[in-house]
C-alpha cells in the first residue's frame, strides 16, 4: 500500500508550444482515505493537475503515482483504481441513465451481472431510480452531476477525481452531493476535489493546497491557512453604499492592506482587533457617519483567498506575513 | 478493489478490445435511433432523393438499355451509404464536444474501441439504410435482374466502401471544433462526389472537362460496379477499381484518424 493515495512531483504542464503555463511545478502528496482540496480561481491549473492525474493529459513535466502507480508508465493500472466525475457532467445525452452506468461498468471489465446490479443500487442510492430509463437529456444540472458521480463510482474506485463537482448547482443539490462525498469518504474513498467555492474546501477537504497561475501558493489545513493570515477581520456594515465609501478612506491607514468594500459592508484585515475597533468607531463616528452594524471575526476562508490571489505578486509580498508563501510566489 | 467480480484474467487484450468495440458501437446505435434528425437525415433525405429523381427530373433523363428508375435505385444506395459516413464525423465531434472521449480516456478500455465502435455502428446503420431504401425502390418500380446473389454483392461492396470512407469522416470529425463544423465541413467534400458522378446520370452527357473526373472518381466507379451487379449487366473492372480506392482509402486515411484521436483524446 503506497504512503500517499496521489503523489504528484513538480508537475509542469505547458500549451500551444510552451506559450501557455498552464502547471508550472505543483507537487501534491494526497493521504489515503480523506479529501484533498485543490482550491483555485478559474484558469489556475486546476483542471489541467486533475486531467494529469487521472491519465487524460500527459505531463509536459514532471512525475507522478497514483495508488502507487505511475501515470505515464502504467496507465491502465491507474485507471483501474480511478474514478474522475467533473465539472461538465460527461454523461451520453441520449442513453438513458441506467444505460450510462452499464456502458461505463464494462468498459470498466466489470463482470455484466454485476454491472447491471451496481447500476440500479447506485441510480436507486443517488435518488435516480425513477429517473434509470428515462434519457438524460432530460435530467436537471443537479441529476446529470449526480449520475456523472455514479458514473464514476461503478467500479468503485478507491481514488475519486472530483472536478469542481458543484459548479453551477442550486443549493440544495449541492448540499446533497455534499452529503455524498461525505457518505464516500466515510467508506475509505480519497477524494481529490478542485473548487472555487470556499465554503465547499472548508467542509469537506482536510487538506489544502491554493493554486493560483499553476503554482502552489498555500497549502496546509484549513484552520492552519486562516492562521497564516495572523489576523482578525473587521466587518462594518452601513446604512448605504455612499456612506461606506466615505467611511473607507477614514479608516484605511488602520490596516496594511486596503479595505474589501462589497456592497454597503466594508471588511479589512486588523491585527490588533478590539483597539482599531474602537479607533474606527471613533474616526467614523466624528465624522457623523452612521454604522448598522460591527463584527469582528476569524478569518474566513475566503479572506485568506482574497488575500492570497486578489493582488498582484509585489503586493502580495509586502502584506504576505510569512516566508512561506512568499518564496512560493513565482514572479507573474 | 481486486474483489471486484471482473473476468480480467480469463480474457486476453484482444477479446476485451472487441467487447469494448461492441460496447461502444451498440452504444452508438443506442443513441442513434433517439435523435429525430439523425433519422431525417439517414432515412427521410435518401426518399426524397428518389422521388425528386424519379418522378420530377428523371422523365427527361433517357437512358439507354433500361429504365431510368433501374438506373437510379443503384446510384442512390451508393450516395446514401456514403452520406451515412458523415454521421461518423458528426458522431465523433459530438463525443468529444459532450466530454465524453474524455471520460472514455480515463477508463481501462481499449484505446481504440472508440473509433472502431463508431466505424462498425455505422456499418450496422448503412444495412439499415440500404434495406429501407431497397424496399422504397422497389415501390417506386425498380426492378433489377442481376439477381439475389449479385445484388448481396452490390450491397456488400457498399458497405465496404462506405466503411473504408468512414476512416476519413473519421478524420475530419475529430478534427472539426464542433459536430455542425463537422457536418459544413463534410459538405464541400461529398458534394463534387455525389454530383460529378454517374449516380444520377451518364458521364458521356456532362462536358467534356468534368467527364475524366466524374467517370474515374471512387464514387461513380463504386456506383458503376453496384448497378452492374444489380442489373445484371456487364460493368468492367469498376468492382475491383471501386475495392483498391476502398483499401487505398482506408490505407492512408484510418491511420490518420487514429493519429488523430490520439491527439485529441
Amino acid at each position: 500500500m503506497p504512503d500517499y493515495a496521489v503523489e504528484a512531483n513538480d508537475i509542469v504542464r505547458t500549451f500551444a508550444g510552451g506559450s501557455v503555463r498552464a502547471l508550472a511545478g505543483v507537487s501534491l502528496r494526497v493521504p489515503s482515505g480523506e479529501v484533498f482540496g485543490l482550491l483555485g480561481p478559474n484558469g489556475s491549473g486546476k483542471t489541467t493537475m486533475v486531467r494529469i492525474l487521472a491519465t487524460i493529459l500527459a505531463p509536459t513535466s514532471g512525475s507522478a503515482t497514483v495508488a502507487g502507480y505511475d501515470v505515464a508508465r502504467q496507465p491502465n493500472q491507474v485507471r483501474r483504481r480511478i474514478g474522475l466525475a467533473g465539472q461538465n457532467a460527461t454523461v451520453d445525452e441520449n442513453l438513458t441513465g441506467f444505460e450510462n452506468l452499464r456502458m461505463v461498468g464494462l468498459l470498466n471489465h466489470l463482470n455484466k451481472a454485476f454491472v447491471v446490479a451496481k447500476s440500479h443500487q447506485l441510480l436507486e442510492d443517488f435518488g435516480l431510480a425513477d429517473a434509470a430509463n428515462r434519457i438524460t437529456k432530460t435530467y436537471s444540472g443537479g441529476m446529470r452531476r449526480r449520475l456523472d458521480l455514479a458514473a464514476a463510482l461503478v467500479a468503485s474506485p478507491p481514488i475519486l477525481f472530483l472536478d469542481e463537482p458543484t459548479t453551477g448547482l442550486d443549493p440544495q443539490s449541492r448540499q446533497d452531493l455534499w452529503g455524498i462525498i461525505e457518505r464516500l469518504v466515510e467508506g475509505g474513498t480519497t477524494v481529490l476535489l478542485t473548487t472555487q467555492y470556499l465554503d465547499e474546501a472548508d467542509r469537506l477537504a482536510k487538506q489544502l493546497v491554493v493554486l493560483d497561475h499553476g503554482k502552489i501558493i498555500a497549502e496546509g489545513t484549513s484552520a492552519e491557512l486562516k492562521s497564516q493570515m495572523g489576523a482578525t477581520v473587521l466587518s462594518l456594515t452601513f446604512g448605504s453604499l455612499d456612506d461606506a465609501a466615505r467611511a473607507r478612506p477614514l479608516i484605511a491607514d488602520l490596516s496594511g492592506q486596503p479595505a474589501n468594500l462589497e456592497g454597503s459592508v466594508l471588511e479589512m484585515t486588523v491585527d490588533n482587533g478590539p483597539s482599531v475597533t474602537a479607533d474606527a468607531l471613533r474616526r467614523i463616528d466624528a465624522a457623523g457617519i452612521a454604522l448598522s452594524g460591527v463584527a469582528l471575526h476569524e478569518p474566513s476562508l475566503d479572506d485568506v483567498f482574497i488575500n492570497l490571489t486578489g493582488h498582484r505578486a509585489e503586493d502580495l509580498d509586502a502584506a504576505a506575513p510569512t516566508s512561506r508563501r512568499r518564496r512560493r510566489r513565482a514572479p507573474a | 478493489m481486486t474483489a471486484l467480480p471482473s473476468s480480467a484474467s480469463s480474457h486476453s487484450a484482444l477479446r476485451w478490445a472487441v467487447s469494448d468495440t461492441l460496447t461502444i458501437a451498440r452504444r452508438n446505435l443506442q443513441a442513434l435511433f433517439r435523435i429525430p434528425v439523425a433519422i431525417v437525415f439517414m432515412i427521410i433525405q435518401p426518399i426524397m432523393f428518389v422521388i425528386l429523381f424519379r418522378y420530377v427530373f428523371g422523365g427527361a433523363i433517357p437512358i439507354v438499355g433500361t429504365s431510368y428508375v433501374n438506373y437510379l435505385i443503384p446510384g442512390i444506395l451508393v450516395q446514401t451509404t456514403m452520406f451515412g459516413s458523415v454521421g461518423t464525423a458528426i458522431g465523433l465531434a459530438e463525443d468529444l464536444q459532450q466530454g465524453l472521449i474524455e471520460r472514455f480516456r480515463a477508463l481501462p478500455m481499449a484505446r481504440l474501441a472508440v473509433l472502431g465502435g463508431r466505424t462498425i455502428s455505422d456499418v450496422f446503420r448503412n444495412v439499415v439504410v440500404l434495406i429501407i431504401i431497397t424496399g422504397v425502390g422497389f415501390a417506386v418500380g425498380f426492378r433489377p435482374h442481376g439477381g439475389v446473389v449479385a445484388y448481396l454483392q452490390a450491397c456488400v461492396l457498399m458497405l465496404v466502401f462506405a466503411y473504408c470512407l468512414s476512416w476519413g469522416f473519421a478524420y475530419v470529425g475529430l478534427a472539426a471544433p464542433n459536430s455542425e463544423a463537422a457536418q459544413a465541413i463534410t459538405f464541400p467534400l461529398i458534394f463534387p462526389l455525389a454530383f460529378a458522378s454517374a449516380i444520377f446520370v451518364p458521364v458521356y452527357t456532362m462536358p467534356w472537362w468534368l467527364r475524366p473526373f466524374a467517370n474515374n472518381q471512387p464514387l461513380s466507379q463504386t456506383a458503376i460496379a453496384v448497378r452492374g451487379l444489380m442489373l445484371g449487366e456487364p460493368h468492367g473492372e469498376s468492382t475491383w477499381i471501386a475495392l483498391a480506392w476502398a483499401i487505398g482509402a482506408v490505407a492512408v486515411l484510418a491511420p490518420l484518424a487514429v493519429n488523430k484521436y490520439r491527439k485529441v483524446a
